[in-house]
């Protein structure tokens, strides 16, 4: 699995897409701190970029990768290989290589830009992280949906509608059902809606550092012990892993039993 | 401290000067007792107490003198009522050490009590448990410096307060320590005086709580991570300049409660890290100027019954929303603010930009509907609906705005 990984890895790193996605983060991160100068600042816009762009990315990636190199992939299933490994192995080299162009890109321009003497040090590095689970998920997404429909079409389609659906519309039918029965207690509900889209997880996750003063506004006790302990970092970190984890089982079930 | 050694000093020498005695209180002494000093003391003596525990409590000071305490005298008044009760004028109180005021449901007992005085000095005084540090009643023309009171306050209905000022006037309350008492400071019918470079944190309900007290001033004081904050209600004319505040979180809890609040001057502080930085209901003609709004959840909310308010040139930055607002504008002004969320353009570059902003965006009129979509903070759904809103705006009040938004934020 190594092996597939490496070759997927460094087969990914020399080609051109990893540098034109690690350029923009670059360039966005350098006019961003160019515009305000202001490290704190130019985290919280980020915030918005990453949470929407990274998953868009993750799960184009994915099933562009799984279909444009699927005559290697039948080469491969050829040797005496495990399935898992082939799959996992791309998998992973996909997601580490999509990671590595998010960290450097956007970590160079914060570091020139003093990062290292900024209090958002952790603020960015967590954005960064919470980048990087995110581009772990939609990738393992993307390889299911790929893995599902041989049509490619179909397959981008659908890519392209997952993304829109946890971004926008899921957020907007949330906030509408909230808004419909504001009469009875939402705490729960709006607790338990957020975690089952890991975007909004991610938005939590970094919420938690940026807003927390604001989240403690609402009088609620599950709220309360929700934002005010650790249970909430704990809760979302938690969710945001298995949420990288059954897609991975589910790629390691379907290609073990699929026709090539 | 070299400070309170000149002071200390003079007043030493001053008494040798006019012929006053100076009596020793020691446990070893022919004085054992601050009360048996204070009873055989003529007006105008000095009574010295050195280090050493003393159990004593309802120490009556009934006559001018001035008690100073070496650096370990320590008064434990072992839960039994209060320490220092003075019906006299012109009293001083030095570098005591005083702990364990008694609790009471009935009485405000308190280290030190004065009640129709004038002319007091008390500086440089550690409090331990006090249920009162001070309670100054009907009192005028005193100052209150340099101490330091440690509360042990968990609750509000069986706690007091760290400085209690009722129906007095000109009082100087400056550079005290209060730590976890009830309120940390509380004036309530008091006029013409200053709190000045205090610092009071942790405690339980307000860090500074105001009730109908006009014409007064604090400055350079800083209120951190207090129950609910800074209350001023029911007050005119009050002057509050270069303060901080900040850390105070929780869904009751404020930077500064303005309530009822006429004629309020509020300059150059800064309010950091609060739920809500300042909470306006029925506040009229407050003018705000220059203070920093950064990283809290509401920077200003204002609830029904505000007019006339002006918040000019003050620098709204990184707040999860920057203003909350119910019903008409009332001639309540926004101008020459800098927002760090303004994304508007400054083409004659005279610093102000060219399109006015809308301090006001539609997820907090959501919020305020629904508090529970807080959750949704900074989603892409909201951002959205933000625009479309600020685009055409429908739900929030239109003409709401600052017409000359900055820039760059104002030094």
């Amino acid at each position: 699995m190594i092996r597939i990984l490496k070759y997927s890895f460094f087969d990914l790193m020399r080609g051109r897409w990893s540098y034109i996605y690690a350029a923009f983060y670059f360039i966005l991160g350098y006019a961003l701190l160019f515009l305000n100068n202001d490290v704190s600042k130019a985290v919280i816009t980020l915030l918005n970029v990453i949470i929407s762009l990274t998953p868009l990315i993750g799960v184009i990636f994915g099933v562009m990768y799984y279909y444009n190199s699927r005559d290697f992939t039948e080469l491969l299933l050829a040797q005496p290989i495990k399935r898992t490994d082939i799959f996992l192995g791309q998998y992973l080299g996909l997601s580490l290589s999509l990671s590595l162009s998010l960290a450097a890109g956007l970590g160079i321009p914060f570091i020139v830009y003093g990062l290292f003497q900024s209090p958002a040090i952790f603020d960015f590095l967590s954005l960064l992280f919470t980048g990087a689970l995110l581009t772990f998920i939609f990738v393992a997404l993307g390889y299911n949906i790929a893995l599902s429909f041989e049509d490619k079409i179909r397959g981008f389609g659908l890519a392209i509608l997952t993304w829109l659906f946890l971004t926008i519309i899921y957020d907007g039918l949330f906030l509408i059902s909230m808004m419909i029965f504001r009469d009875y207690p939402l705490d729960k509900f709006a607790l338990g809606a957020a975690m089952f889209n890991p975007i909004d997880l991610s938005r939590i996750l970094i919420l938690l550092k940026l807003d927390i003063s604001a989240l403690l506004g609402y009088t609620g006790a599950v709220f309360e012990k929700f934002f005010g302990t650790n249970l909430g970092m704990t809760c979302a970190l938690g969710l945001l892993s298995l949420w990288v984890i059954l897609p991975v089982m589910r790629i390691i079930y379907k290609s073990g039993r699929k026709d090539f | 401290m070299l400070h309170y050694a000149t002071f200390v000093f003079l007043i030493v020498f001053s008494t040798l000067l006019v012929g006053a005695n100076k009596i020793v209180v020691s446990p070893s002494g022919e004085y054992k007792t601050v009360k048996k000093a204070i009873e055989t003391a003529q007006p105008g003596d000095t009574v010295w107490v050195e280090n050493g525990t003393y159990p004593e409590y309802e120490i009556t000071v009934d006559k001018p003198v001035t008690i100073i305490g070496e650096e370990l005298a320590i008064i434990d008044a072992q839960k039994r009522g209060y320490i220092f009760n003075i019906t006299a004028d012109s009293v001083s109180i030095i570098g005591l050490t005083l702990n364990n005021v008694g609790v009471s449901f009935t009485k405000d007992y308190a280290a030190i009590h004065t009640h129709n005085v004038s002319n007091f000095w008390f500086e440089g005084i550690t409090f331990n448990n006090p249920f009162f540090a001070f309670h100054i009643e009907r009192s005028t023309n005193g100052t209150i410096k340099n101490n330091i009171i440690n509360g042990n306050a968990v609750l509000e209905h069986d706690s007091g307060n760290g400085i209690h000022l009722w129906h007095s006037s000109n009082i100087e309350i400056l550079s005290n320590k209060i730590f976890q008492m009830r309120d940390g400071i509380y004036f309530e019918f008091v006029k013409h005086s200053k709190v000045i470079g205090n610092e009071s944190k942790r405690n339980v309900r307000y860090g500074l709580h105001f009730m109908f007290s006009n014409d007064d001033e604090y400055k350079n004081n800083v209120f951190e991570n207090n129950g609910a904050g800074v209350a001023v209600m029911f007050s005119k004319k009050i002057f509050m300049r270069n303060n901080t505040f900040q850390l105070n979180w929780g869904s009751a809890s404020y930077g500064l409660l303005l309530k009822e609040i006429y004629d309020a001057d509020i300059r150059e502080n800064e309010f950091v890290q609060n739920t809500i930085g300042i909470n306006a209901e029925g506040s009229n003609r407050v003018s705000l100027e220059k203070n920093n709004f950064m990283n809290n959840g509401w920077a200003i909310k204002f609830l029904g019954g505000c007019y006339g308010n002006k918040f000019i040139e003050n620098n709204f930055m990184h707040n999860s929303f920057d203003v909350s607002y119910h019903g008409n504008i009332n001639g309540n002004l926004f101008d020459k603010n800098y927002w760090s969320e303004y994304v508007g353009y400054d083409l004659d570059k005279d610093g102000i930009g060219d399109v006015p902003f809308r301090p006001v965006k539609l997820f907090s009129y959501v919020v305020n509907q629904t508090p529970e979509t807080i959750v949704l903070l900074r989603s892409l759904f909201v951002d959205l609906i933000n625009f479309s809103e600020k685009v055409s705006p429908v739900f929030t009040p239109d003409n709401l705005r600052d017409n000359h938004p900055l820039m760059r934020p104002v030094k």
